[in-house]
């Protein structure tokens, strides 16, 4: 029996700062998703929604805050929450229920609204929990992308311009998507100009947060048949592993490792696409796009080696070569990534999906991928949470 | 109470003439813990309920490191105007993991490179009610 599902419908709402609720971003994505997919919001049996943190009680129950919103129609609900994993995490809950054949048309949401500046921690004195830790001695997220972007430069002899070449790429993929919010191509200059933030990285070598809701309509491969979506673009694999113990990588939150006496360091990147691989029973060589979470230019190279589409330490190279430009060997972020989109958390994991699935339909405009057959996400968030999910047409 | 500023954090560190961090080992599989684990440990093969409080190595390498060009969110309290530090990853060869902190005042990231060695220190940070600050750890370049 076949573990696909197909995605006959995709929706977002623009990412921006635009300081409205999240709730209308949430709507308007679903709204454009179920009129992409031609069906009616009465015929949506689950509501899978990816919670956010920063919009209060509705914000934890959204599944039930968006179902609400388009108007009670007796659907069942369910709200995940993974982090920068929410999005994929509901998916999975939608594809759990469809291959069990508890539903055969599930709504997959998630919007954020997010406020100005650094992601801070909940309130109050909280030794207990890292991520209050973490900010108290003066570690944010940055650190992190900075710690990765500098030990690339220490071990494989990387760049600040091999960074920059990659927002350089991303600003120029993003710059005719109608749903990123930063629509500018930059120089190398212009990278080169911004403020340095937590060296090697500057404020336009790392991501933004944002606004913005996504959406997906996905549905047994059997009802796609049956309202004429036979070749709908497929979900072959959602990947949401937890890291391996102990750990390589200093990750968020942290402020130390896991002790590896005794025992092999694994990477918890590296696991995330393995396991998507293995689900779907193709390799890095059957790929021809893919939406990476860029949450420093840094950061996408790391991500361009765990899915495998080079060499440890190649990553840069195949930048400067134009392999990861649409037009290229393997194109990387043709969306713009999260460098033209900014994070809205809830939102990017389904957002990526979203990407794919107008490659795989050849439906992405200037910035399509020829050919687009297969293509993977990879995401990661804090608390062990992250993702791959793999797309085929 | 000892006069001075007090650790920004209880019980994250010694504060006698040689200052360590304070972990914790695993008495049945031998991994350590920083900030401390004292109920279970997180190796999935060990069921271990059993830990001693440690003091981790004062000393290591440089695994990797950056600095912070912007005043950070609270709960970090910072003085006005801001003045940027640097941050280093230590690699601890004996409890083969890797500790974070700031790197002691003075010390920027053009002084820093992966494989130099590394020791601990304490010093101050502003705090929102101490005039003194708060003291807390810091890797400092090996003399």
């Amino acid at each position: 029996m076949s573990q696909d599902i197909a995605i006959i419908g995709a929706g977002m709402h623009p990412w921006g700062k635009w300081g409205r609720n999240f709730v209308d971003y949430g709507v308007a994505a679903a709204r454009e998703a179920l009129n992409d997919a031609g069906i009616a919001w009465r015929d949506v049996q689950f509501v899978s929604g990816a919670a956010t943190m920063r919009c209060g009680y509705p914000g934890y129950v959204a599944g039930a805050t968006f179902a609400q919103a388009l108007g009670w129609q007796g659907a069942e609900v369910n709200t995940s929450y993974a982090a920068c994993a929410s999005g994929s995490q509901a998916l999975a809950a939608a594809r759990t229920k469809i291959l069990s054949g508890q539903a055969e048309v599930a709504l997959v949401i998630g919007a954020d609204t997010t406020p100005k500046g650094f992601l801070a921690p909940a309130k109050g004195e909280r030794p207990d929990d890292p991520d209050w830790v973490r900010f108290r001695v003066g570690i944010t997220n940055p650190t992190y992308f900075a710690l990765w972007a500098r030990r690339r430069m220490e071990i494989f002899g990387d760049t600040q311009e091999d960074f920059a070449a990659v927002k350089v790429k991303n600003a120029r993929h993003g710059f005719t998507n109608p749903k990123a919010r930063y629509r500018k191509l930059f120089t190398m200059e212009d990278v080169a100009a911004s403020a340095m933030v937590a060296n090697p990285l500057r404020l336009m070598d790392i991501c933004a947060t944002s606004d913005g809701g996504a959406a997906l309509i996905v549905c047994s491969l059997d009802y796609a048949r049956r309202i004429g979506k036979a070749n709908a673009p497929r979900i072959a694999a959602v990947s949401t592993v937890t890291p391996t113990y102990p750990s390589a990588i200093i990750e968020m939150p942290d402020i130390a490792t896991d002790s590896a006496v005794g025992m092999e360091a694994h990477s918890f990147r590296a696991a995330l696409p393995r396991k998507a691989y293995e689900e779907a029973g193709i390799g890095p060589e059957d790929i021809s796009v893919a939406e990476v979470y860029d949450l420093s230019t840094a950061a996408e190279l790391d991500w361009i080696e765990d899915l495998q589409l080079c060499p440890r330490g190649d990553a840069a190279k195949l930048v400067r070569e134009g392999a990861t430009t649409v037009g290229g060997r393997i194109p990387v972020n043709p969306s713009g990534g999260l460098a033209c989109f900014g994070e809205a958390v809830p939102a990017q994991a389904i957002a990526q999906v979203c990407e794919l699935t107008w490659q795989l339909r050849g439906q992405a405009g200037e910035r399509q991928v020829e050919g687009a057959k297969v293509g993977i996400t990879g995401n990661q968030g804090l608390f062990g949470h992250g993702s791959s999910v793999i797309v085929k047409a | 109470m000892s006069d001075g500023p007090q650790p920004v954090i209880e019980g994250f560190f010694t504060t006698g003439p040689e200052p360590a961090l304070l972990g914790s080992r695993c008495t049945e599989c031998g991994v350590y813990y920083f900030p401390r684990q004292e109920s279970m440990c997180r190796n999935p093969d060990c069921e271990s309920t059993q830990f001693e409080i440690v003091e981790l190595s004062r000393t290591g390498k440089v695994w990797s490191f950056t600095d912070a060009c912007y005043k950070p969110p609270e709960p970090y309290h910072a003085l006005e105007p801001f003045e940027p530090y640097a941050i280093a990853a230590v690699e601890l060869e004996r409890e083969k993991m890797i500790v974070l902190g700031q790197v002691a005042t003075g010390v920027g990231v053009d002084q820093l490179r992966a494989g130099l060695p590394m020791e601990l220190v304490l010093e101050t940070i502003p705090d929102a009610n101490e005039p003194a600050g708060k003291l807390t750890w810091k890797w400092k370049p090996v003399a």
